[in-house]
C-alpha cells in the first residue's frame, strides 16, 4: 500500500503516461482513473480501449494523449483483442508488457460482456479495467444495464425501470484471481490496486465507478465529492476477492453499518440524472443499498 | 519449439487429406504463430486438425479458442498487432458473424489469412456447398480468392502469406473453397519439404509490420477519431490502391511458387481454351474446375467453347476479363453460386462482369446464372447443357423459355418458378 506522500515522492519525477490533449469534459473522472492507472502500470503496458468516451478522448488524430500503445478497438471486442495481443506476446516470446482493456460500461456489462467472460474463463493474463459512468456517455447519455434504477437517460426519460446489473460479482463468479472495485476519483486507491493487479498472473478486473458530470448532470467541480458520496452512501461497495478471499475495504466496512451510512439521497440530490424523484422512488433506491449491505455483512 | 520431422524438413511427402486438412497443413506450414477460432459445420475439421498439431508439439503457435466469431477476428486482429502471423478459418454464417471486424483487419492493414469452407446462409439452415457468405462480404477490403482443388487450397495458404505481408500489400486474404464437396472429400495433396516452404515464406519481419506495432518502446496511437476534412478519405483511397496494384504482386508470387514447387496457378483468371472460342463460360470455384470437362466435351463435336475461371474476386480480374472481351467471344455466360438479392441480375459476381462490358467496344450477349445453391448438384451433363443454351443464344439469338428464366438470369434447377 503506498501511501499518499510515498506517491508524491515516487511519481512526481516520473514521465506522465497520460498527458495534455486530451478532449474528455471538464470534470471527467475517467481519465483521472486512466492516469493513475497508468502511473502505476508503467511504460511497459498497452491499452485496448473499444469503444466508448475513451476513443474520443484519447485525442482526435492525430493528436494524442497517451505515452503508451494505445488502440481504439471495437465496441464488443475489448476482452477479445486482447486475448490475441496477449497470445501474440507470448507466441513471439515477448514477456513482461501489461496488457491493458480499459472500457466502459457498455462495453463491459452491455456488448462486451461475452467475449469478456471468454477471456477470463480461458485465464487469458490481462487487466480488464471498467470505468464505470452508468451509462452510453460516448453516444449522448443513454441507458446501460449498469444505469441505476429511476435514473433519467435519453432512453429511459421518466426513469429506468430496474436495478443495476452487479458486474463486479458476474465476474467474480468466474473464480479468477483478482477482481477489485473502487472509485476513479480516489487516484491513491487506483494506483494501489492496478499495482497490485500487475502482479498478478492470470485474469484481473476492476470496476471503477466514475462519476461524469454531464452523464450524471451535476456540476463539474463536485467530481471528488460524488465519488466520495457514492462510497458514503454505500451506493458504491468498495471490496476486493483475492484468490477466491473476500476483503472488504475498510471504508465500505464502515458503511455497512446502516447508522454510519450517509442516506442515498445525499448523493441522489446532487445529480440532475435523479431529478424529481418522489419519495417511494428514493426508498426504492435506499432500500436496493441496504439489501446490498446487508449481504456483504454476511459474507464477512 | 514444434518438433517438426526431419523427414518432413528434407522430404517432399504426398498426403490423402480432406480439403480442410490441407487447410490446417498450409497453415502448419507457414508456420503461423497465432490461430483463433470458433467451430462451423463444415470448417470444423481445420480446427480440429490445427488443435492436434498445435497440442501435439507439431506446431509452435498459440492458439486461443475463444467463445465466437467476432471474438475470433478480434483476438486475430490483437495477435497480428504484435507481428505474430495469425490465422484462422471459418464458414457461412460465422463468417457474417464476423463482419464488423473483418472490416477492422483490411482498416488497421493487417495481414491476416483465413480460409473458408463456403456454405449456405440460414433460414433455412444449410451447410453445404454455396458462395452466399463469402460474395456478401466481397467489398470490406480482404483479397477473395478461390480454390478449386485440394492441392490449391494448401499451396495458396503458402502463397497467401507471401502477398498479403508484402509491403505494397498489407491486406488480410481470404482463401475459399466449397463446404462437403471440398472440404470433406479426400485427394492426395503434396506437401514440399518444410526447408523449401521456409525459404519460399520467410517469417514476418521481427520488429513486426512497419506500419502498426505494438511495442511500448515505440508507442503508437492507432484508430483515433478523424474528423471530416482530415485523412480519413485517404485512408480509404489507400486500401483501394494497395488491392489493385496487389494484381502484380499476385502474378510475381504465382510465378515464384511455380519456380519453387512447379505448379502453375495460372493468375488473377484462369483462361481455358477461350482464345478461339465464340462461346465462354465464366465462373468461380470447384464447379468452374468441373466445366473443363463440360468444355472438352464440347470441343470434341467441334464447338468452340471455353471456361473462364476466376481465381480472384479481389481484387477483380479487369483486364483478364476486358482482354476475354476482345476476343472473338460472342456470348457469355456467367454463373454465380451465389445470390445478392434485388441487384441487376440476382449474381454479385455475373453484375461486376457485365460492368465491365463498356470496356470493350464489340458486342457481346450476355447470359447470367445462378446454379448451385445450397449444395445442390450441378453435374457436368448440366453444364453441357448450360454450353448448349449459350450456343443457341449465339444462333438464333434466342434466350431461354423455361421457368428457370427469370428476371433476365437462368437459375439452374428452379421448382417454383416465380
Ligand atoms: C457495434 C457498435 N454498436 C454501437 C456503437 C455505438 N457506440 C459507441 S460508444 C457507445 C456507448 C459506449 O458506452 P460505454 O461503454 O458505457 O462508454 P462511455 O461512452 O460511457 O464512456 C455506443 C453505443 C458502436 N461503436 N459499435
Ligand atoms: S461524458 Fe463523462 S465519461 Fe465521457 S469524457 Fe465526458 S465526463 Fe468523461
Ligand atoms: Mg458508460
Amino acid at each position: 500500500m503506498v501511501t499518499v506522500s510515498e506517491l508524491i515522492k515516487t511519481e512526481s519525477n516520473k514521465p506522465e503516461l497520460f498527458q495534455a490533449g486530451s478532449s474528455a469534459c471538464a470534470g471527467c473522472a475517467s481519465i483521472l482513473a486512466l492516469r493513475w492507472a497508468l502511473k502505476a502500470l508503467g511504460p511497459k503496458t498497452v491499452v485496448i480501449a473499444p469503444a466508448s468516451c475513451a476513443n474520443v478522448y484519447i485525442g482526435i488524430w492525430p493528436k494524442a494523449s497517451s505515452a503508451v500503445p494505445y488502440i481504439n478497438m471495437a465496441f464488443a471486442a475489448g476482452a477479445s483483442a486482447a486475448s490475441g495481443v496477449v497470445a501474440g506476446y507470448e507466441a513471439l516470446g515477448k514477456k513482461d508488457i501489461n496488457v491493458l482493456t480499459w472500457a466502459g460500461d457498455g462495453g463491459t456489462v452491455d456488448i462486451g460482456i461475452q467475449a469478456l467472460s471468454g477471456a477470463i474463463e480461458r485465464s487469458t493474463n490481462f487487466i480488464y479495467a471498467c470505468y464505470d459512468n452508468e451509462g452510453y456517455m460516448n453516444t449522448g447519455t443513454q441507458r446501460s444495464s449498469s444505469t441505476p434504477k429511476h435514473t433519467k437517460t435519453t432512453t429511459t426519460p421518466f426513469g429506468k425501470g430496474m436495478h443495476k446489473k452487479d458486474i463486479a460479482q458476474i465476474v467474480a463468479a468466474h473464480d479468477i484471481p483478482y477482481v477489485a472495485t473502487c472509485v476513479a476519483t480516489d487516484p491513491q486507491e487506483i494506483y494501489n490496486i492496478f499495482s497490485e493487479a500487475k502482479q498478478i498472473q492470470g485474469s484481473k478486473f476492476i470496476h471503477i465507478l466514475s462519476p461524469c458530470a454531464p452523464g450524471w448532470r451535476f456540476a463539474a467541480s463536485k467530481t471528488t465529492e460524488l465519488g466520495d458520496l457514492a462510497v458514503k452512501t454505500g451506493f458504491f461497495l468498495l471490496w476486493k476477492q483475492v484468490n477466491g478471499e473476500l476483503i472488504v475495504h475498510k471504508r465500505t466496512q464502515k458503511y455497512l453499518d446502516k447508522k454510519k451510512r450517509l442516506p442515498i439521497e445525499a448523493y441522489l440530490s446532487e445529480q440532475g440524472r435523479f431529478g424529481d424523484l418522489n419519495q417511494e422512488q428514493i426508498q426504492d433506491l435506499q432500500n436496493w443499498v441496504d439489501r446490498r449491505c446487508e449481504k456483504l455483512a454476511r459474507q464477512l | 519449439m514444434s518438433k517438426i520431422k526431419k523427414s518432413e524438413m528434407d522430404k517432399e511427402q504426398t498426403i490423402i487429406m480432406s480439403g480442410n486438412y490441407a487447410s490446417a497443413w498450409g497453415a502448419k506450414c507457414s508456420r503461423v504463430k497465432a490461430i483463433s477460432a470458433y467451430p462451423i459445420t463444415p470448417q470444423t475439421t481445420v480446427v480440429e486438425k490445427l488443435a492436434d498439431f498445435v497440442d501435439g508439439g507439431e506446431l509452435d503457435a498459440r492458439y486461443v479458442k475463444v467463445e465466437s466469431e467476432h471474438s475470433v477476428m478480434a483476438s486475430l486482429v490483437g495477435s497480428s498487432m504484435t507481428g505474430a502471423r495469425s490465422f484462422t478459418a471459418t464458414s457461412g454464417q460465422g463468417l457474417l458473424y464476423m463482419t464488423e471486424m473483418l472490416h477492422w483487419v483490411s482498416s488497421s492493414r493487417l495481414p491476416i489469412v483465413t480460409t473458408i469452407a463456403s456454405r449456405g446462409i440460414a433460414p433455412p439452415w444449410n451447410i453445404w456447398a454455396e458462395y452466399t457468405d463469402i460474395l456478401s462480404i466481397r467489398d470490406c477490403g480482404w483479397i477473395i480468392q478461390f480454390a478449386s482443388t485440394h492441392q490449391e487450397i494448401f499451396d495458396s495458404v503458402l502463397m497467401s502469406y507471401k502477398i498479403a505481408e508484402n509491403q505494397g500489400v498489407m491486406l488480410p486474404y481470404f482463401i475459399v473453397y466449397g463446404g462437403f464437396t471440398q472440404s470433406h472429400t479426400s485427394k492426395p495433396v503434396r506437401i514440399p519439404p518444410q526447408k523449401e516452404i521456409d525459404a519460399f515464406l520467410p517469417p514476418p519481419p521481427e520488429k513486426g509490420w512497419s506500419h502498426l506495432n505494438l511495442d511500448p518502446e515505440n508507442p503508437v496511437t492507432f484508430g483515433n477519431l478523424l474528423m471530416p476534412q482530415q485523412e480519413y478519405l485517404d485512408f480509404r483511397f489507400l486500401i483501394h490502391d494497395s488491392m489493385v496494384k496487389s494484381k502484380k504482386i499476385i502474378q510475381k508470387t504465382i510465378k515464384e511458387f511455380k519456380k519453387s514447387f512447379k505448379r502453375d496457378y495460372s493468375g488473377l483468371a484462369e483462361n481455358y481454351k477461350c482464345n478461339d472460342a465464340d462461346v465462354v463460360l465464366i465462373s468461380y470455384g470447384a464447379l468452374a474446375e468441373q466445366s473443363k470437362i463440360a468444355v472438352d466435351e464440347l470441343r470434341k463435336e467441334g464447338k468452340k467453347v471455353g471456361l473462364f475461371k476466376l481465381r480472384y474476386i479481389r481484387p477483380f480480374p479487369n483486364e483478364e476479363l476486358v482482354k476475354l472481351f476482345n476476343s472473338d467471344v460472342k456470348v457469355i455466360g456467367i454463373a454465380d453460386q451465389g445470390t445478392a438479392f434485388g441487384n441487376p441480375t440476382g449474381g454479385p459476381i455475373s453484375t461486376e462482369v457485365m460492368s465491365l462490358l463498356r470496356q470493350s467496344n464489340r458486342k457481346i450477349k450476355v447470359l447470367p446464372y445462378v446454379w448451385g445453391l445450397g449444395g445442390r448438384d450441378v453435374t457436368v451433363d448440366e453444364q453441357i447443357r448450360v454450353f448448349h443454351q449459350l450456343i443457341q443464344l449465339k444462333n438464333k439469338n434466342e434466350y431461354p423459355t423455361d421457368d428457370t428464366f427469370q428476371h433476365g438470369t437462368v437459375w439452374m434447377g428452379l421448382k417454383t418458378g416465380a
